[in-house]
């Protein structure tokens, strides 16, 4: 097979972290190589060095030309990369949403100076690469009403446009459903038979393996393994990601108590549908965890806003541990023994300019034992941080330093530890292991199944099917604003209802 | 109630509405063009006084009006320059730099003229823009007196609504610039240059903004006062979220200040012995604030203004 | 490829460093302003020095400008940790100033030790009144606070003259525009014999040590704090952000009012339009060299003080524009918004060994 790409020896450091130490991979034309690896372990680094938004420390790159010579590519320049033809899709879309799809395309594809645009021209050009690929999207709608599938073959389209022979995706189905992961790993599939060539990083082992023919694990920055897909299976690869066998979190059976949440008939009109509920029914019992699927921008924002006391409902009722809560808001929600977990934690969880210790008790500020007549015990502030700090094992600089200066894990064991020591009643936990390692995501597992033994309710919104059927003992389905009763464990049968089909109607006869 | 009536009829209010608005116009399209690219620029105030101070200089220096029209937007731009650096590459505090701008747009302004000028007791004239005299449009009835019977700048102003809306929608540098006051990523991601998209776009506001002060000078009046921007620059600000960020409402917006302006002047005389002459010159900052608390519920923010951005960090 | 970035912590010599440096740094700029208007720099600069530590009165008379300013350079401190941008602290100085020639020119039949407590809270509360309104239009409509404490200037700036020539004119003031004078019970009494520093520096001091202790020590201080720091993690974590706002709104514009109060019983003893020399605008750059600290607050407001105060010596002895100190002002504040990018950034070059 005609090699495309080969990176040789990419090194970088930021500080004193060494993100990617000598990493050597190689690309051959029409292939699929999956780049694998916990988080953190270098993979995105890498990808960014090789389409120049990086300059590596140390190391070199060759592309293929269009006749196949392999020339090096000028680095830390993202329009040497895109002009070698090098197209990067981010995990983080990279599109202006007051834009429309086609202007987004053809963005930086024009030189500025141009007085006048050729849109017709760029049009027809679009058109032709949504029919070669099947990647279809809405050309004349402004990005920002396009759904996150529609947004992500924009993005895709961007990079064709630009005669990417190279195509570079970072985590591309962590926001699709699997139907919808499915599509497009079909899409690329038909791609690769016309010559392009991908690298997609993740870390679900399943569709690795399912959609790759080649796989390349990163672990700590370093280039652990290589191995051709047909060769490979979960087992191995885990190992090579973790270095170990990983401890599995493990749920005990455990009878569910009285209920410590219930929504009742809950409806809150948002401004978009994306933070929009209708009329959903929720009831949460003592050592239970009820784990919510569905594809991000489904209501989940509107229903973690609500639990957390953020938002309010338009109608029906929520109740907590038997009382109505008629108007909450977040004091009165912690107040009523609701501990929260954030989605974004360091937008929402951490003031990251305040101290390690500061962030511990900034729930509590109204606790006698924080405070006197208005003045803050600094001594009982810094005495609960240096006991929360060894209990949870939150490592950084220390309880004075800044929290902006601690690792997304650290972050998250603060925020677990803040909200653990209050004995919540009901826990929400909105994306818990987001962008954690293994090491750490077990972490959490085990701290929320800990709750739930003692006796604690547990909402878990998640987008990651595994970890909603590894952790949840009973699975509702949130799609378009609306709450279903899952009534299933199977994956596929879920998948379906979170595109959007409904369990009824899956069983219903062809007439 | 007959003598609003008049007023609103008459040439000479429409005319006098443009002429208000004029100096607005360049201001609410300097700032449209910064806070489009992402950054605001609260230099806007001292750049007033630089433009008019500049443009005012030059033509007494014997530079021509033009030349002072080019002198007072290089002066723009330089302070615009500063700004740009500050926020831009530096990503520092958009509200504290725009406002060390202003304070230092205005000293420097101040004290060129104390230098230049140590003891006159009243300012030195210069020949200002004459009204045109185009042959025929002059000649138009109403349209004539109201629209080419201004000065050349108030023209230049209303060209610069046209050129700024086409540049925006219409042309690949436009796109750019919206694009990367919205989500500077997908400028860089393309391989476009995020800083030079936002330092280019707050060196031409602020060069536009400059205009906006020397027409002051040179064309409203004719010499130099201190004091004599008196908060249209914070106007122009409030006056851009009243707009949306769209040139045509821009526009819009600042006759309407006008309008509303030159109607005030005209009551005044009216009925001046019942209120106070000062109820009348508050009414046009109280309007802004209206104006502002009007629009800011469905204002259509750039996503990415005030926030700085960083390359390689993402 | 050069690269920012993040240091770990800003050291604390940096934190107090980077303002001092900025400070000198903008006073040796002015060599440029000097030397264009033609004066003999070092010389300048001497006079300078002279002009606010060469006699005891001169000394005293920095103290006299840095009073106001410490004043309104707290206003915007506190305001600023919250990220409640009041711009408009020179029109809540003239509100407190109003407020106290309405009260202390007679108007009210009381006794006279009440008088002084009484222009001091009227003062106060007619500040906070000024910034309540922007405050609440920001947590209600959502208008962003800087326009419109910044178009406020305009229209309390009018409305004092429209009070100067009305309600408030001096019947005896053969036609000036100017209050009648505060009654002397109601003045804020002088620190020393013949000269013009008045207890409200001893007032501006003691606030300055109360919002120093209180940012700091406590569950306000705190909750300001937060908000200011990350509002989202803060409503998050049930801290009241609107009413943390409003709250450090009312006592900002308080404070900008106490500067009136301060200017008008302490100093003049009569208001005029021309009251304050935008004490309000510099306050802000008291504050941003403060580094947004209380105590840093009282030393900024020296600093500068010493520059108007010197520059008003040179100005008058060597014809330079006194605008100088505006200037050196202005640059001031510029120096320590760049020092202060250096504090939180490193800038390094990626230097690659070729291979």
């Amino acid at each position: 097979m005609q090699k495309v790409l080969s990176l040789n020896g990419l090194t970088k450091r930021f500080g004193t972290v060494l993100a990617n130490d000598a990493v050597d991979l190689d690309l051959h034309k029409g292939e699929v190589l999956a780049l694998l690896g916990e988080n953190g372990a270098g993979k995105t680094t890498l990808m960014n060095m090789l389409f120049g938004h990086y300059m590596p420390d140390d190391g070199t790159v060759d592309v293929a030309d269009r006749s196949g010579h392999m020339a090096p590519l000028p680095l830390g320049h993202p329009q040497a990369a895109l002009a070698a033809g090098i197209g990067m899709v981010h995990q983080h879309f990279t599109l202006a949403e007051n834009l429309n799809a086609l202007d987004n395309i053809v963005l930086g594809a024009e030189p500025l100076t141009r007085i006048r645009r050729d849109r017709r021209r760029a049009r027809a050009k679009i058109e032709q690469i949504m029919k070669s690929s099947g990647l279809i999207a809405p050309l004349d709608v402004r990005v920002g009403q396009l759904s996150v599938g529609e947004r992500q073959r924009v993005e895709i389209l961007k990079a064709l446009y630009r005669d990417a022979r190279i195509l570079v995706l970072d985590e591309p189905t962590a926001v699709l459903t699997p139907q919808e992961a499915d599509a497009l790993f079909e899409n690329i599939g038909a791609m690769t038979g016309d010559g392009l060539s991908v690298i997609f990083i993740s870390h679900k082992l399943r569709e690795v393996l399912a959609f790759s023919t080649r796989i390349a694990v990163l672990r700590h920055g370093v280039k652990v393994g290589e191995i051709a897909t047909a060769d490979a299976d979960e087992k191995v690869i885990a190992r090579m990601m973790v270095g170990a066998d990983t401890p599995v979190a493990t749920r005990d059976k455990m009878t569910p108590g009285a209920p410590v949440l219930q929504l009742k008939g809950v409806s809150v009109r948002g401004n978009s549908k994306r933070d929009s509920l209708s009329d959903i029914t929720l009831t949460v019992h003592q050592h239970e965890v009820v784990g919510i699927a569905g594809v991000s921008g489904n209501g989940q924002t509107a229903l973690a806003g609500l639990i957390s006391g953020l938002g309010r409902a338009d109608n029906g009722m929520i109740v907590i541990d038997g009382v109505e809560i008629p108007r909450p808001d977040p004091k009165v929600m912690i107040t009523a023994g609701v501990g929260r977990i954030p989605e974004d934690r360091h937008h929402d969880g951490i003031i990251g300019a305040m101290s390690v210790a500061d962030n511990m008790v900034i729930e509590r500020l109204d606790d006698p034992e924080i405070q006197s007549y208005g003045l803050l015990n600094r001594a009982a502030i810094r005495a609960n941080a240096d006991r929360l700090i060894k209990d949870y094992d939150v490592r950084g600089p220390g309880a004075e330093a800044g929290a902006r200066l601690l690792s997304g894990g650290n972050i998250q064991k603060l925020i677990l530890a803040r909200v653990f020591e209050q004995n919540p009643r009901l826990i929400l936990a909105n994306q818990p292991t987001r962008g954690l390692d293994m090491g750490a995501a077990a972490d959490v597992a085990r701290r929320l199944l800990e709750a739930r033994a003692r006796g604690a309710g547990i909402v878990l919104i998640s987008e990651d099917l595994d970890e909603v059927l590894g952790l949840a003992d009973r699975i509702l389905v949130i799609h378009d604003g609306q709450l279903h009763e899952a009534g299933t464990r199977d994956r596929q049968a879920i998948g379906l209802m979170m595109a959007g089909e409904l369990a009824g109607e899956l069983t219903k006869e062809p007439t | 109630m007959m003598e609003i009536l008049q007023i609103l009829l008459s040439e000479s209010f429409w005319a006098a509405s443009l002429r208000i608005a004029t100096p607005l116009i360049f201001g609410v399209l300097g700032a449209l063009i910064c806070e489009k690219s992402g950054v605001l620029n609260l230099g806007i105030e001292g750049i007033f006084v630089a433009g008019a101070m500049a443009g005012w200089i030059a033509v007494w220096a014997g530079a021509g009006l033009w030349g002072g029209l080019l002198f007072a937007a290089l002066a723009g731009g330089f302070f615009g320059l500063i700004h740009a650096l500050l926020t831009v590459p530096l990503g520092l505090s958009q509200h504290v730099s725009g406002l060390g701008i202003t304070l230092f747009a205005t000293s420097v302004s101040y004290f060129i003229y104390r230098t230049a000028l140590p003891t006159a007791t009243s300012p030195p004239r210069i020949e200002p823009f004459r009204p045109l005299d185009l042959p025929i449009l002059s000649d138009l009835p109403f349209i004539g007196p109201v629209l080419f019977q201004q000065t050349a700048m108030t023209m230049l102003a209303l060209g610069m609504v046209v050129l700024v809306w086409y540049v925006l929608n219409r042309t690949a540098l436009g796109v750019a610039l919206q694009a990367v006051g919205d989500n500077p990523d997908s400028v860089d991601a393309q391989g476009l240059s995020v800083y030079g998209l936002r330092i280019g776009a707050v060196v031409a506001g602020s060069a536009l903004m400059a205009l906006g002060g020397a027409f002051l000078t040179m064309s409203a009046f004719d010499a130099f006062f201190f004091g004599m921007v008196n908060g249209r620059g914070w106007i122009c600000i409030a006056l851009v979220i009243f707009a949306s960020w769209r040139p045509g409402k821009a526009l819009l917006g600042a006759l309407l200040f006008g309008a509303f302006d030159a109607l005030q002047v005209r009551l005044q005389t009216e009925v001046g012995a019942m209120v106070p002459g000062q109820v009348f010159l508050m009414a046009p900052y109280i309007l802004s604030i209206f104006a502002l608390v009007i629009a800011a519920r469905k204002a259509d923010y750039p996503r990415a203004l005030l926030t700085p951005w960083f390359k390689g960090q993402r | 490829m050069i690269r920012i970035e993040p240091r770990a912590a800003p050291s604390r010599l940096m934190t107090v460093g980077i303002p001092v440096l900025s400070a000198v740094v903008a006073l040796a700029l002015a060599a440029i302003p000097l030397a264009f208007a033609g004066a003999p720099i070092f010389p300048a600069y001497a006079q300078m020095f002279h002009g606010v530590f060469g006699s005891m009165f001169s000394f005293s008379e920095m103290l006299t400008r840095a009073t106001p300013l410490i004043f309104t350079g707290l206003a915007a401190a506190l305001a600023f940790r919250a990220r409640l941008w009041n711009i408009g602290a020179e029109g809540q100085l003239y509100l407190g100033a109003m407020a106290a020639v309405a009260i202390g020119t007679g108007v009210l039949d009381i006794p006279a030790i009440f008088l002084l407590p009484l222009i001091i809270t009227f003062g106060a509360a007619a500040g906070a009144a000024g910034m309540a309104l922007p405050a609440l239009l920001k947590t209600r409509f959502g208008a962003d606070e800087v326009v419109t404490t910044l178009l406020l200037n305009f229209i309390i700036l009018i409305f004092l003259q429209m009070m100067l020539e009305g309600p408030l004119k001096d019947p005896m003031g053969l036609g000036w525009p100017q209050s009648a004078p505060i009654l002397d019970q109601g003045m804020l009494p002088t620190l020393m014999d013949r000269m013009r520093v008045h207890s409200g520096l001893i007032l501006a001091l003691v606030i300055a040590a109360i919002a120093q202790f209180m940012l700091i020590r406590s569950v306000w201080g705190f909750r300001l704090r937060a908000v200011g720091e990350n509002a989202a993690a803060a409503r998050h974590a049930g801290i009241g952000v609107k009413r943390s706002l409003f709250g450090v709104a009312i006592i900002s514009g308080g404070l900008a009012g106490l500067a009136g109060v301060s200017e008008v019983a302490g100093l003049k003893g009569y208001l005029t339009a021309d009251l304050s020399p935008g004490f309000g605008y510099t306050g802000i750059v008291v504050a941003m060299l403060a580094g947004l600290s209380p105590a840093g607050v009282v030393l900024a407001a020296l600093f500068i003080a010493s520059v108007f105060v010197g520059a008003d010596s040179m100005s008058r002895a060597m014809g330079v524009s006194s605008y100088l100190a505006d200037l050196v002002v202005a640059m001031s504040l510029l120096c320590v918004l760049v020092g202060g990018f250096f504090a939180r950034y490193r800038i390094t070059r990626s230097v690659r060994v070729a291979s």
